[in-house]
């Protein structure tokens, strides 16, 4: 995403959003691209019969049904769409080659130029990347993933049939992770989250090897040690393993390769994530029942939050971290262990500004939403908002936003934000 | 079916503990229960079976015990003492045998529903009790078959009804078509992120009950509420794991259910007329994670209809004229004190309510919850016969004019069909929805 060729001149740009309920049976919720050039809607065009309608043009093709529509980062308009009972992907109002009987969960990669989805076919399961199905496809799928470099697609698949009363079968094992398309060449009772190493050579999953011992398996052979349960597994960039959180005598652990990572085990322990340096690795921790936090290098922060902390984010440089938190019915924001003053009906995940010093999210109150940053909230309150942009160099925001039905695509200078 | 009734001394043969207990050796069995009792469950199991003075307060409170003729081995304190109160006294050197009568009662003769709890002077929670006795079964692979299966069919699809990812915004984007012949601009809004609600529902329904799925999905549209179901796993609300004693499965459903109504950025999730899932949802799968509190705020059906009546959102057109009865769900009720608010909408959507006795907090549980009904046709009788005492009380309210039984959850739903079948009751059983989508306001 190369956001320094964006339009980061034109102070304002409006796109009359309400006009369009005049011009269609009903209008979806919209998507904005990602430079806020495009709102874009799904629009009913008479009885049974849907279209796409971006900046006021309606897209050509009708369908009759169509759903998901995602702008994917790199700016392309994608939508889910179905005629005469069959579905497929469409891309800037092109539809892919490939047709399949149902198509779900659409993933992009970081850059956008991949995107996957799970179809199936005929009752058989299977991925397609970029309009490429799997060769090989099987009798369920779930879990899809597409790596983050858009390269890998990777899913649970069952490989032996079993009656749904068949307990004895199911636990022998029937499920393995398939990775573009190929099935590992060893079964489990279960297979689930999944990540991929760099160079994209190795593939991990939870996985449970009977009713009781989870472990990660990496391109298909377990971990030597076994834990009462894990979660997902995240690449390490810097040692080229695969950490995960583990669970053991009650409690949740953090260890790479079955190796202790971090000393002090938590209450709970998920969401590991590596700074973008892979120097730092951060987790969201309960210390105990009921105390949540944010532990960086194994040390739990001093704030304790209590009803949840989601939405971590680093900053580009690797020494910050952010959170959305939710304590006493009310959601907020925490950086590097302090919780904003400010606090919302809800709040979407921070954004740091390139330079790192500062942060801003979208946030909403009293059903109206509007921007804050650095604890400051922005004046202009807005009937729909997307997450705010920061310029490359950071001296400028972009804001995307709508007021009295009127998209508006603002470039503010961040020293002009507070009027 | 009649001939596999739960006569006392009779053991019903089940596939999952039967084939579970022939791999056990009893080295096996006394390290699992001493592991659950010395470290998962701890000092307050020891403190429950410590207090009991076997005073016997607590047998009346059980509907398998009056439905037994009084008989002491389905009283709660019964069931303790031939399972856990056995283990602990034995200190955890029992045998195959004894195990596999164990893992059927504490499946399939108790339905957790916590009535006894509130009889006994010490507050002894004999569900809590039958939920460890529940642990220790799953840890020795001895559950029954069919809630077992269940388990399973939540570990690889995240949902209780083995429904693939493609099965559920299908279903759902058939049911939006269907309704759209009576609302033609109904939405059932997929991952609308940012929706005030996400409504989430239990595995039959998109199975085998989409006609609630369509009745949810006009009740939504008529009162202009902002909400969203996700197109993801993490939709089901249910959970068996919660009752085979799977706690490591129940986290793991839970997990992907909160941190899907994160990532939709909800204020809350409202639910459809379920118990065992409200339960999971608000009490035990939250907790098991570390959350004191559902994370984001939990509605029952019960609630949210509660709402919308009172603010005015949906108008009735005319009201359910049968007389009605209705029967408080333990869950909901005796475990989210929603019976005042149940009878609130009810007395909205209906001319007549009669109560059974007793109600409310006292009711009878309907002898499905607890996961026994998911043990399937082996205890189909069992249920039915350990629930006489339902029958009678039904009996009677219906003696007293009432002709429709409310049960708003589904365990109850199904459980309650079969004692109204086998028991010649001849009721209509149905949901608050149901009611509510037939007499409410529809705009075109
Ligand atoms: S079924 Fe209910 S009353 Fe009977 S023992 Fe179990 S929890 Fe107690
Ligand atoms: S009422 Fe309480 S003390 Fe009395 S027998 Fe029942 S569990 Fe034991």
């Amino acid at each position: 995403m190369n956001t320094e060729e964006w339009d980061w001149e034109t102070s304002e740009k409006c796109v009359a959003f309400k006009d369009w309920h005049q011009q269609f049976e009903w209008v979806e919720e919209p998507y904005v691209s990602p430079d806020g050039e495009i709102i874009a809607a799904i629009v009913n065009v008479g009885e049974g019969e849907f279209s796409i309608c971006a900046n006021g043009n309606i897209q050509e093709s009708s369908f009759e049904k169509i759903w998901r529509l995602r702008f994917t980062p790199d700016g392309r308009l994608t939508a889910l769409a179905s005629d005469a009972g069959e579905w497929t992907v469409t891309v800037d109002g092109a539809a892919w080659e490939n047709r399949f009987s149902y198509v779900w969960n659409p993933l992009f990669s970081d850059d956008g130029h991949s995107i996957a989805v799970s179809f199936q076919q005929d009752g058989q399961y299977g991925m397609a990347l970029n309009d490429v199905p799997w060769e090989q496809t099987y009798m369920n799928l779930t879990d899809a993933f597409l790596s983050a470099d858009g390269q890998h697609t990777a899913a649970s698949v069952q490989m032996i049939a079993a009656g749904e009363s068949e307990i004895h079968k199911f636990q022998a094992g029937t499920i393995s992770a398939a990775v573009n398309g190929k099935a590992w060449d060893r079964n489990f009772v279960n297979v689930w989250g999944k990540a991929v190493s760099h160079d994209g050579a190795r593939v991990a999953a939870e996985v449970r090897l009977t009713l009781y011992d989870y472990t990660i398996a990496v391109n298909g052979v377990p971990w030597e040690k076994t834990y009462s349960s894990v979660w997902e597994p995240v690449f390490n960039p810097l040692s080229g393993k695969f950490i995960a959180p583990v669970r053991q005598d009650g409690k949740w652990m953090l260890v790479e390769e079955g190796q202790l990572l971090w000393r002090k085990p938590f209450h709970q322990l998920w969401h590991p994530q590596f700074s973008p340096d892979g120097k730092n690795l951060a987790a969201i921790v309960a210390t105990e029942f009921g105390k949540w936090s944010v532990a960086i290098n194994g040390q739990a922060w001093n704030i304790r939050i209590g009803e949840l902390i989601t939405d971590m984010v680093f900053s580009p440089d690797g020494r910050k971290v952010a959170v959305v938190v939710k304590d006493n019915e009310r959601w907020g924001i925490a950086v590097q262990d302090s919780v904003w003053k400010n606090t919302f009906d809800m709040v979407w995940k921070p954004v740091f500004s390139p330079d790192n010093t500062h942060i801003a999210a979208k946030v909403e109150k009293d059903g109206k939403y509007t921007i804050v940053m650095d604890d400051r909230i922005w004046p202009h309150t807005c009937d729909a908002a997307w997450d705010p942009v920061f310029h490359p160099e950071g001296e400028l925001l972009l804001f995307r936003t709508i007021e009295d039905g009127v998209y508006r695509r603002r470039v503010i200078p961040i020293r002009g934000i507070w009027g | 079916m009649d001939n596999m009734a739960a006569k006392p001394d009779e053991t019903i043969l089940d596939e999952g503990i039967e084939k579970g207990a022939a791999l056990l050796t009893d080295e096996r069995i006394e390290k699992t229960i001493l592991r659950v009792l010395n470290t998962e469950g701890g000092a307050r199991i020891k403190v429950y079976v410590d207090t009991c003075v076997h005073c016997g307060l607590c047998a009346e409170a059980c509907h398998y015990y009056l439905s037994h003729d009084n008989d002491p081995r389905f009283s709660p304190a019964g069931k303790v003492r031939q399972t856990l109160g056995e283990m602990i006294a034995r200190k955890g050197k029992v045998d195959r045998e004894f195990m596999k009568k164990a893992a059927e009662i504490a499946a399939t003769q108790c339905n957790l529903c916590k009535r006894c709890a509130m009889y006994c002077p010490f507050g002894i929670d004999v569900a809590y009790l039958m939920s460890v006795v529940r642990r220790i079964t799953h840890l020795l692979g001895m559950t029954p078959q069919y809630i077992q299966a269940t388990a399973h069919s939540h570990s690889v699809s995240m949902n209780q009804m083995w429904v693939r990812e493609d099965e559920w915004p299908d279903t759902l984007q058939w049911q939006e078509e269907e309704a759209r012949s009576e609302m033609p601009k109904l939405r059932i809004p997929l991952e609308k992120e940012g929706a005030d609600i996400m409504y989430s529902v239990i595995g039959p329904e998109p199975k085998f009950q989409a006609q609630l799925l369509y009745q949810a999905a006009i009740l939504m549209n008529a009162a202009g509420v902002n909400w969203t179901m996700p197109a993801t796993p993490g939709w089901d609300n249910s959970d068996m794991a919660m009752f085979t004693g799977d706690s490591e499965l129940m986290g793991r459903i839970k997990r992907q259910h909160f941190e899907t109504a994160a990532r939709l950025k909800v204020k809350k999730i409202v639910m459809g007329e379920c118990g065992h899932a409200f339960r999971s949802v608000y009490d035990t799968g939250n907790r098991w994670l570390g959350w004191k509190i559902p994370p984001i705020p939990i509605v029952h059906a019960i609630e949210f209809y509660y709402d919308l009546i009172k603010e005015g959102r949906i108008k009735i057109a005319q009201k359910y004229a049968e007389p009605v009865t209705l029967h408080d769900p333990c869950n909901v009720v005796r475990g989210g004190g929603l019976h005042e608010k149940a009878r609130y909408v009810i007395r909205a959507i209906c001319d007549n309510l009669i109560e059974m006795h007793p109600n409310r907090e006292h009711n009878y549980c309907c002898c499905a919850g607890g996961g026994v009904i998911n043990c399937g046709p082996p205890y189909k009788m069992a249920r039915i016969n350990g629930n006489r005492v339902k029958a009678e009380q039904l009996f009677a309210v219906k003696a007293r004019g009432a002709r429709t039984l409310i049960a708003p959850c589904h365990n109850c739903h199904s459980g309650l069909e079969d004692i109204n079948h086998y028991y010649g009751l001849e009721m209509n059983v149905k949901f608050i929805g149901d009611i509510l989508y037939q007499v409410m306001e529809k705009p075109e």
